[in-house]
């Protein structure tokens, strides 16, 4: 008797299951919810493809390639000062650059009426790169500047463009 | 129209799982396609520094200063000069980085001679392994970048860097380094440090590129990195360095 009391039927036991796993299900629920929720928080907090390359946010490389250019580079100077170009070509400073000498002008060669580059301080400029100093590798042309030029600028006997005399 | 309690739940869930399977999705697949005509994948860039050329005029210093706006006092590139007694003592100074080169030297008979540093763009970089966010990375290029806005300013890649290469922006209050002028190299200038330096000590190179000079320096020259023993992966090549430059 007893056996076939609590022997229930197949379709009842389908739903005696559900029934009596409501315990289970409700916080099932709870956690298919709370992922969820976690899945849009998540989506929404981390930036846009990131870990396409690697661990980081992709869009980073475009920000720190768009930051301003400020020196312009020698060949943009070339296209306009050929003059210069031409007599630097011919001297001993033909491969320092333009800039080296003459600062940042990528604002000049971008719109030279309205940057007009002010002349570098020949006083200062020369020695910094001519000064004599025993860790200077031997065969750069050194001077002790104080002796050498006697107290006058060095450009009142070389020209910058080509420092021979 | 009623809307009962069981409605309510029964809608919301299923826009719930609606929901976050489109934020998933979107997540995955929201990487924006490259249309450029640099390609980062075609690049690997390193440095190549000849100590027998440089006279540490601090030209670099001054052009990585004025070209990323490095706050005085603080350096992304530095000259530092050697003096190297007999018995391999080195003394080293580096007066505000060498921003306006150096004063002469005032010692005798010793073994004299200029270092450039500037971060080394190590493939293996530490900085990298311990940054909690990923707001430092190697790019696909070979570039080691911060992402100023992700940065949490905690400091573990300053103390990581073997080199001393990066510090914290007084200003922004996140960590700021070398970028290798990532926004020169990538329009096909070179970097501001390079641009400058009137003897070629120091040269921008693209391993992958076959016809960069790289190949034939590394081939003909004795070369080296610093602290190799550290298994940074660095990109930054010396020619002819002494055993006492740390
Ligand atoms: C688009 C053409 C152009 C480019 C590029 C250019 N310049 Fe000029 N530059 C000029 C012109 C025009 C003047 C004369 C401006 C004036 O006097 O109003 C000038 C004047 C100068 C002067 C001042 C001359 C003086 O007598 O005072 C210097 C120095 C100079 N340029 C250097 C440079 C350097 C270095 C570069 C490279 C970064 C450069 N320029 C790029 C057109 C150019
Ligand atoms: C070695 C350093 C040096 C380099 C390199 C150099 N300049 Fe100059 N440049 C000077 C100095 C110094 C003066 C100022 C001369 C003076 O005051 O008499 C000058 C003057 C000028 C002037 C004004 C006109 C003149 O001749 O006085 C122009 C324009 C100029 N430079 C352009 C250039 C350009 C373009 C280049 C690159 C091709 C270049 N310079 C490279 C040092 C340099
Ligand atoms: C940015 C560094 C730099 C500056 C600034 C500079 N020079 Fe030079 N100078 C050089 C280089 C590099 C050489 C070539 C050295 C070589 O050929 O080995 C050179 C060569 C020379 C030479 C030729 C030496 C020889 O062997 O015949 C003279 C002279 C000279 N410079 C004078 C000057 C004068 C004057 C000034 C200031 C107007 C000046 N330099 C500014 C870097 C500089
Ligand atoms: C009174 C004229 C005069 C003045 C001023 C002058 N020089 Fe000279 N300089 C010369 C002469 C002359 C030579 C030797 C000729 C040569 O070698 O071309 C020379 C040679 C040089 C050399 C080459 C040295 C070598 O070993 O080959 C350099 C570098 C140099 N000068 C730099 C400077 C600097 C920097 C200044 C400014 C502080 C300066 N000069 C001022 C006349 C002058």
């Amino acid at each position: 008797m007893l056996h076939t009391a609590y022997r229930p039927e197949k379709e009842m036991g389908l739903r005696r299951i559900f029934t009596d796993s409501g315990h289970l299900v409700r916080p099932a629920v709870v956690l298919i919810a709370a992922l969820g929720i976690f899945l849009i928080i998540r989506a929404l907090v981390i930036p846009k493809a990131f870990g396409q390359y690697g661990h980081y946010r992709p869009a980073a490389l475009m920000e720190i390639r768009q930051r301003p250019i400020v020196y312009a580079g020698q060949d943009q100077c070339v296209m306009c000062h050929d003059d210069e170009a031409k007599t630097r070509a011919a001297g001993k400073h033909a491969h320092v650059a333009c800039e080296a000498c003459h600062g940042p002008l990528a604002s000049h060669a971008n719109d030279p009426a309205a940057h007009v580059p002010k002349l570098p301080d020949v006083a200062n400029l020369c020695r910094r790169c001519h000064e004599k100093d025993a860790a200077k590798p031997p065969g750069f042309p050194q001077v002790v500047t104080a002796e050498h030029s006697g107290g006058m600028t060095c450009n009142s006997c070389h020209q910058p463009h080509n420092p021979h005399l | 129209m009623e809307i009962s309690r069981r409605d309510l739940f029964t809608i919301g869930g299923k826009l719930l799982v609606l929901a976050s399977a489109g934020a998933t999705l979107e997540q995955i697949t929201g990487a924006e396609p490259a249309t450029e005509a640099y390609k980062m994948a075609d690049h690997w860039w390193g440095m190549i520094v000849d100590i027998d050329k440089c006279i540490g005029c601090g030209n670099c210093v001054r052009a990585c200063s004025n070209e990323n706006h490095v706050p005085d006092g603080y350096f992304r590139t530095w000259v530092e000069r050697y003096q190297v007694t007999e018995d391999q003592q080195p003394q080293v100074d580096s007066p505000n980085g060498a921003i306006d080169g150096f004063p002469p030297s005032t010692h005798t008979g010793v073994k004299s001679f200029f270092v450039p540093k500037l971060c080394n763009q190590c493939a293996h970089s530490p900085c990298v392994q311990v940054c909690p966010v990923g707001a430092t990375f190697v790019s696909p290029d070979g570039v080691v970048l911060v992402d100023q806005s992700y940065c949490l300013g905690c400091r573990y890649c300053v103390q990581a860097c073997p080199y001393g290469c990066r510090y914290l922006h007084p200003d922004t209050k996140t960590v700021d380094k070398c970028t290798l002028c990532y926004h020169r190299i990538t329009q096909g200038l070179t970097t501001a440090c390079c641009e400058n330096c009137p003897t070629g000590a120091r040269q921008l190179v693209d391993f992958k590129n076959p016809k960069d000079p790289v190949h034939e320096f590394l081939r003909h020259n004795k070369v080296q990195i610093l602290k190799p023993y550290m298994a940074t992966g660095a990109k930054v090549y010396y020619k002819d360095l002494d055993g006492s430059v740390r």
